[in-house]
């Protein structure tokens, strides 16, 4: 195992095919980050895993199946779902050394993870205007972890990548730049990942039964 | 290659507070671990103090309860995990023959969030009291009904700290899948870095469900949430139930590390290989496998029913087969060795029994029909010291002595180093062989005193004498570092005739390790070429230019930025009398000012790439090091 390492110095034109992985650095920073996002999965799992114990316990609230609206969800879903799409696209820019494709698509990624945000924050304010608030049952407790801990994560993503797009055109297309790109596309597919489940047990199991 | 950067080189405090050397950060984690045992320590021998003589009134019962909860809560998350992440540091790269660890940035972030989580819990006992719902802070116990802020230091220290448990697993997962020296594949590792290996994998899946249950307590008392409340519809089983499936791998976590150490002393001072050495990683994989499937036998008495609690005491019961494997190899491995008995082999030799006996009583504690009637004993207490004090704690005595000449330079007194081995050694089974006893004849845990005549009284007096015993022989421990301390830095590259590639380098080792990368040819790798004749290791590669991380002081901040935020939350709904403090962590000001320094680091650290700097080859032959 070589221990290269990246100087920084390298124009585009030197860029090898797949920069992320061209030194040590790059490599160990993707390695590590799946391996966060094997412990973040647990994490996920035991908020799915106490919502599941405890989404029949409504006490005087509302249940999921009086408030969820499907088509709202499924317009969320299908945003999120192409947002992450669009980090694949700037993915394949990043294999062709295309910067301003890298930057184009990280930005779509962020926009559609803002209105995916904007759409949650409007249903978590409906909920609460109709009596679902943090604190009325064990299902609304758990409900509003499970699902704001993701949309905290959406938040991160967002202001990470708005980050990343800036910090492209300073630092251009590196050895050093390409795995942060790299890995962000991981962290966002992860995200997406997530939801999918999040849609499935919380909203379609809680309308259904 | 002549490169420009100059990069700042800082001394004393600063030093310290800056350095991202994974063997600095490994004394760091030593002496923070170290400090936060003799508290534990301290608060262990109050407890037996109490409980010395019946109706004993040395300490209130209220003062009881926190005295337990911190001794348990210090000694396994703020003294006993970071001993042992204070020798990962310093032993894993050395024997992978790496460099440096894959993230020297996120290893002092991890060591200064460990630091500052556990100064919070500690700060606790200043600030109105400290956790006192036992280390497992089962609620309704630990809720806001009928707990203090104690809880809420316990919360919240311990999910800071977890995170930098957490990102120093990570970190030894990757340093030792990606950067290990040419020829060091998977099956030549030595047993201590295969051993930290799965312990660091048990971390990566355990934590974050320790994290997911603190984050649930700290919304149920601080934000009104419902999780554990059962009149909002929560469920205090479903805690039990989180706690164990992190609480149940987190003794692997402590156990497996101390079986390397073991395993490494053995070989070394029985001057053999280590007998079995596949079996050894197949069994140690198996153990850290095993060890998330058997949490309920923690809760055998909640009432989940014949069928679950029948499957998870096989379960457990399983686990002591793979155990057994390594308990008769260490065994075969002493067989016909040449054994000499320094202060690290004798702790090597002593935690072998005295596993064993941990063991017997943990396959008894697993058959839920037994279970009921210990469970909540002394037996109890009795077991899991047996595994913890005298597994663990003799590994890391061991472990101590066995590298501290690596670490320092400087080899321990070895007539102060046994005379504290056989006070620790004999003051142990003294103070917990007789618990067991204590246990089956229905003295409970956790009680704060107990009447006379009951047939507890000599033993509870045996038991206290034998924790003072203890004491002593870890002051002895403490003397010695003291008074080594004040020798010249000597020891020898080598000092114990050592197998693995740690014993290849300077002691202690240069800030690159190694100037050469070594070439590696087998198991043991030294062992091999010393017995082909060769006084050092083949180099891999030519001399060249060093790559090395800059120190950074943004770790330190990022903790203290944490360790506010932790308080402003905690104090969030405070009645202070004084309206400015009122306000202050009313209005969130204090706990979202503690955020905005974290992230202000990590935006500085995302934006500011830090190449590092190069120690050039000339230098290295000035310094007339020794590959
Ligand atoms: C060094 C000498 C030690 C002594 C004399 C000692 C003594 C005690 C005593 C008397 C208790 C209270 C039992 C009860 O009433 O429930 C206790 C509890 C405990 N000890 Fe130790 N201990 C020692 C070391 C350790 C170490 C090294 C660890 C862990 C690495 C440890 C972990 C625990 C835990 C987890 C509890 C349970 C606390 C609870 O019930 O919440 N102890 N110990
Ligand atoms: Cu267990």
């Amino acid at each position: 195992m070589s221990q290269t390492h990246a100087h920084g110095h390298h124009g585009p034109e030197t860029l090898p095919p797949e920069p992320e992985k061209a030194t040590l650095e790059g490599r160990n920073k993707i390695l590590g980050f799946w391996l966060f996002l094997g412990g973040e999965t647990v994490l996920f799992g035991t908020l799915f895993a106490s919502y599941l114990a405890l989404r029949n316990q409504i006490n005087d609230g509302p249940s999921g199946e009086q408030l969820f609206s499907l088509p709202l969800v499924a317009v969320a879903t299908f945003i999120l779902l192409t947002s992450s799409l669009f980090s694949v696209m700037a993915i394949q820019a990043l294999h062709r050394h295309d910067l301003k494709g890298i930057q184009f698509w990280l930005g779509a990624t962020v926009l559609f993870g803002v209105l995916f945000l904007g759409l949650e924050i409007y249903e978590f304010f409906h909920y609460v205007h109709e009596g679902l608030t943090f604190s009325t049952s064990a299902f609304s407790t758990s409900f509003y972890s499970l699902v704001g801990f993701h949309g905290a994560h959406v938040l991160l993503g967002v202001l990470w990548i708005a980050l990343l797009i800036v910090q492209l055109s300073k630092k251009k297309l590196t050895v050093v730049t390409a795995p942060k790109v790299y890995v962000a596309a991981l962290y966002w597919h992860f995200i997406d990942v997530v939801w999918v489940f999040i849609f499935t047990v919380v909203y379609l199991m809680g309308k259904v039964g | 290659m002549a490169h420009a950067h100059t990069v700042k080189r800082y001394s004393g405090l600063m030093d310290w507070l800056t350095t991202v050397d994974h063997k600095k950060i490994g004394i760091l984690y030593l002496a923070a671990g170290g400090f936060f045992f003799l508290i534990g320590g301290l608060e262990a021998i109050l407890i037996r103090i109490q409980l010395m003589k019946p109706m004993n009134d040395f300490v209130s019962a209220q003062t009881f309860n926190e005295l337990i909860t911190m001794h348990g809560t210090t000694m396994i998350f703020l003294a006993a995990m970071p001993m042992i992440f204070g020798l990962m540091n310093a032993v894993i790269p050395l024997q992978i023959g790496a460099r440096d660890v894959a993230f020297p940035f996120l290893n002092s972030l991890g060591f200064w969030t460990f630091f500052f989580g556990g100064l919070l819990v500690n700060v606790s006992w200043f600030l109105g009291g400290a956790p006192d719902a036992g280390w497992t802070a089962y609620p309704p116990l630990s809720s806001e009904r009928y707990s203090g802020m104690g809880i809420d230091f316990y919360a919240i220290g311990l999910q800071i700290a977890g995170i930098g448990t957490l990102v120093g697993g990570i970190n030894f997962l990757v340093t030792i899948i990606n950067m290990r020296a040419p020829g060091m594949t998977f099956m030549r590792m030595p047993m201590f870095t295969w051993a930290s290996f799965v312990t660091s994998m048990i971390i990566l899946f355990a934590f974050p469900a320790l994290a997911v249950g603190l984050i649930a307590l700290t919304f149920d008392r601080l934000f009104g949430g419902n999780f554990f409340d059962v009149s909002g519809g929560g469920n205090v089983v479903l805690w039990q139930h989180i706690f164990w499936i992190f609480g149940h791998p987190e003794v692997y976590i402590l156990i497996l590390p101390a079986f390397g150490i073991i395993s490494e002393i053995v070989s070394t001072f029985s001057k053999k290989r280590l007998f079995g050495y596949s079996s050894m990683v197949f069994a140690t994989v198996l153990i850290g496998f095993l060890g998330f499937m058997v949490w309920v036998h923690h809760m055998f008495t909640v009432g989940l029913g014949p069928v679950g609690n029948a499957l998870f005491s096989i379960a457990t019961m399983l686990i002591a087969v793979p155990t057994g494997i390594k308990i008769f190899n260490w065994i075969f491995t002493m067989w016909g060795g040449r054994i000499s008995f320094t202060t690290a082999s004798l702790y090597g030799m002593a935690f072998i029994p005295t596993f064993v006996m941990g063991g017997v009583t943990g396959v008894m504690l697993a058959v839920p029909g037994a279970d009921y009637q210990y469970h909540d004993t002394y037996f109890v207490v009795a077991h899991f010291h047996y595994v913890i004090v005298g597994g663990l704690i003799l590994g890391i005595f061991g472990g101590i002595f066995y590298w501290w000449p690596k670490m320092f330079g400087r080899v321990l007194n070895e007539t102060l180093g046994k005379a504290s081995f056989w006070f620790f050694f004999i003051g142990f089974h003294l103070t917990f062989f007789v618990q067991h006893f204590l246990g089956l004849w229905g003295m409970p845990r956790r009680v704060y005193t107990y009447l006379e005549n009951q047939g507890w009284d000599d033993l509870n007096w045996i038991s206290t004498i034998g924790a003072f015993a203890m004491g002593v022989g870890t002051l002895l421990v403490l003397i010695n570092i003291f008074i080594t301390g004040l020798k010249p830095r000597n020891a020898d590259s080598d000092p114990w005739d050592g197998r693995t590639l740690e014993w290849t380098i300077p002691s202690p080792p240069p800030e690159y390790n190694f100037k050469q990368l070594p070439l590696v040819r087998g198991l043991d790798a030294l062992w091999k070429e010393k017995s082909a004749g060769n006084k050092e290791m083949t180099p891999a590669e030519p001399i060249g230019p060093i790559h090395m991380p800059s120190p950074s002081l943004l770790p330190f901040i990022m903790s203290v930025g944490l360790f506010i935020a932790g308080l402003g939350f905690m104090y969030k709904n405070y009645d202070f009398t004084n309206g400015f403090m009122s306000m202050l962590f009313g209005y969130n000001i204090v706990s979202i000012g503690g955020l905005v320094i974290t992230f202000a680091c990590m935006f500085l650290r995302s934006v500011y790439d830090d190449h590092g700097w190069h120690i050039e080859p000339e230098e290295l032959q000035d310094k007339g090091v020794k590959a």
